[in-house]
């Protein structure tokens, strides 16, 4: 903890966890679909589906998706914005069984047809955990350069990944591996510390060309 | 010099008593030690702090601000004319006070662009004290900005013992330590000595311990703006008595543990839930159906786990 967790974040109202956090998700879903979306479809679980709209929690997400950050004072005319930039948005309440009260998953259409979801909880003071990518499980937090990787569950692939971080010089601060079946899709969630984007996009180009792997998504920190 | 913990205000005004300097000094030179950093980089980032409190004052005075409920909002307004005029019962120092802490408080509902201080909920309460600090004391920008790394120590060692989170300590946690924070700052800005402080905190708690969070439809308005007011002028009050010598009986670290204790005794319904104290009232129902139609509610506005 330091000075600037207790002052701070320099945000928009009301809330961290209902617009700070919300717009920090929705920029999460915009980072993670590379292109701008053309369309956007937010479920919404617990107090975020019960209270969006006086907590302006729909504006912060839409505000998010368009890729402001949670101090810009355009966030309140978000869904404005939205309309004007020609992004579809619907809101759909819905129930995620026990998932953290403050959820929403962001499902978004690029004008190619291209689609990507998202799944993420406000956890307190603007503060984000992100939980699914793609429908795949994923955790981590926005707060570090972080590489989604998706490849298929062999002997290795964790190595190949690993040692193109290691010449890079990227140190991994965090790691997180899930998979469907063995054998199957799996998916590495890997945050390092500090690299520039030019480094972490090149590193990323290089993950995508090696056998066993279906992708890679490079995820910048959210400030 | 090992790093500081945060974990006991005595500990930090010893230190500074120690060493001859104010509260904020020792804090600064700390901190930019652990976040192997400059301390101008650190004031640099404070200072931008700063400056986005001033704003939010002079942006929550809007006659035509208005909450995206559409509860609240224009109050502040109301009594900054009222202080213009020069016509309010308690001079321009406490009034502008008060009408400082609603602007930053109403602009925070009315989503505009605050600082948490160190909630959102709370956030009017130390840009109030501060501002009002400078106009009524000429405090110089320098010193305004220092005293907000004193005021942020104050809600460390609150953090590390107790709470800042209304859902897990109620209001006393929220409003009850940015009033705590507030009286650090003025104490310091009036040239108090860190032992000052030290009292200043234990007695702005005492006046605060046991007031619960029970947020209207579990929105960031009513009563939050309002006790942001009450806020700030509970901070003068334990501020102006510890600059006159007045001790607390029980020291502040004490204080902030009977405020955890407090606040663990705390019912859910009173911490931050919307379900119970002025939420449940008649018309406290009646708002919230105005707003959000007759299902049942689940607040949660605040900065939660990372400061539990």
């Amino acid at each position: 903890m330091n000075v600037f967790d207790i002052l701070g974040p320099v945000m928009i109202g009301p809330s961290s966890s209902h617009t700070a956090g919300a717009a920090r998700l929705g920029l999460v879903a915009r980072r993670l679909a590379g292109e701008a979306p053309v369309a956007a479809t937010i479920y919404l679980h617990g107090s975020f589906a019960k209270t969006y709209k006086g907590h302006g929690t729909d504006r912060a997400l839409v505000a998010g998706i368009l890729g402001m950050r949670p101090d810009d004072e355009r966030l309140r005319d978000a869904l404005t914005l939205a309309e004007e930039a020609g992004m579809g948005v619907q809101f759909i309440p819905t129930d995620f069984d026990d998932a953290h009260p403050n959820t929403a998953e962001i499902h978004l259409t690029d004008a190619s047809g291209h689609t990507s979801s998202m799944r993420g909880e406000s956890i307190g003071g603007g503060n984000i955990h992100i939980s699914r990518i793609n429908g795949l499980p994923v955790s981590l937090s926005g707060e570090y350069y972080t590489l989604i990787v998706i490849h298929r569950d062999v002997p290795g692939a964790i190595a190949a990944v690993t040692d193109l971080l290691s010449e890079a010089g990227a140190n991994i601060c965090h790691f997180d591996l899930s998979r469907q079946s063995r054998g199957g899709e799996a998916v590495m969630s890997i945050s390092v510390d500090s690299i520039d984007a030019d480094t972490g996009a090149a590193l990323c180009k290089k993950i995508d060309a090696l056998p066993g792997i279906d992708s890679c998504i490079s995820i910048q920190p959210i400030g | 010099m090992d790093s500081l913990k945060y974990t006991s205000l005595a500990e930090l005004v010893a230190l500074a008593q120690a060493r001859k300097e104010r509260i904020s000094d020792v804090v600064i030179i700390d901190q930019a030690a652990q976040a192997e950093d400059i301390p101008q980089a650190l004031y640099d980032k404070m200072l931008h702090n700063y400056q986005v409190m001033m704003e939010s004052i002079d942006k929550g005075t809007d006659p035509n601000l208005k909450s995206t409920s559409g509860l609240t909002g224009g109050d502040a307004a109301k009594l900054h004319q009222a202080y213009q005029r020069k016509r309010t019962l308690t001079g321009s120092f406490m009034s502008g006070a008060i009408w400082r802490a609603l602007a930053v408080s109403e602009l925070n509902a009315s989503m505009g662009r605050i600082v948490a201080a160190p909630t959102a909920g709370s956030c009017g309460i130390l840009p109030a004290a501060v501002a009002t600090m400078r106009e009524e004391h000429n405090i110089s920008e320098f010193n305004c900005v220092m005293s907000l790394f004193t005021a942020s120590a104050v809600g460390m060692v609150i953090a590390n013992n107790a709470s800042l989170a209304g859902a897990s300590g109620g209001c006393q946690a929220e409003c009850g330590s940015a009033s705590a924070m507030a009286a650090a700052a003025i104490v310091e800005m009036a040239g108090g000595s860190p032992e000052m402080v030290d009292h200043a905190v234990a007695i702005v708690l005492k006046c605060t311990l046991g007031l619960v969070c029970d947020p209207v439809a579990g929105l960031v308005e009513i009563p939050c703006i309002k006790r942001n007011a009450s806020g700030v002028t509970t901070a003068f009050m334990a501020a102006e008595m510890a600059l006159a010598g007045i001790t607390s009986h029980i020291p502040a670290d004490e204080v902030i543990v009977a405020m955890k204790r407090v606040g663990d005794l705390m019912p859910v319904a009173l911490r931050e839930t919307a379900d119970g104290g002025l939420a449940t009232t008649p018309t406290g129902e009646k708002l919230r159906r105005q707003v959000f139609g007759d299902g049942p509610i689940v607040g949660c506005a605040c900065k939660g786990p990372a400061h539990q």
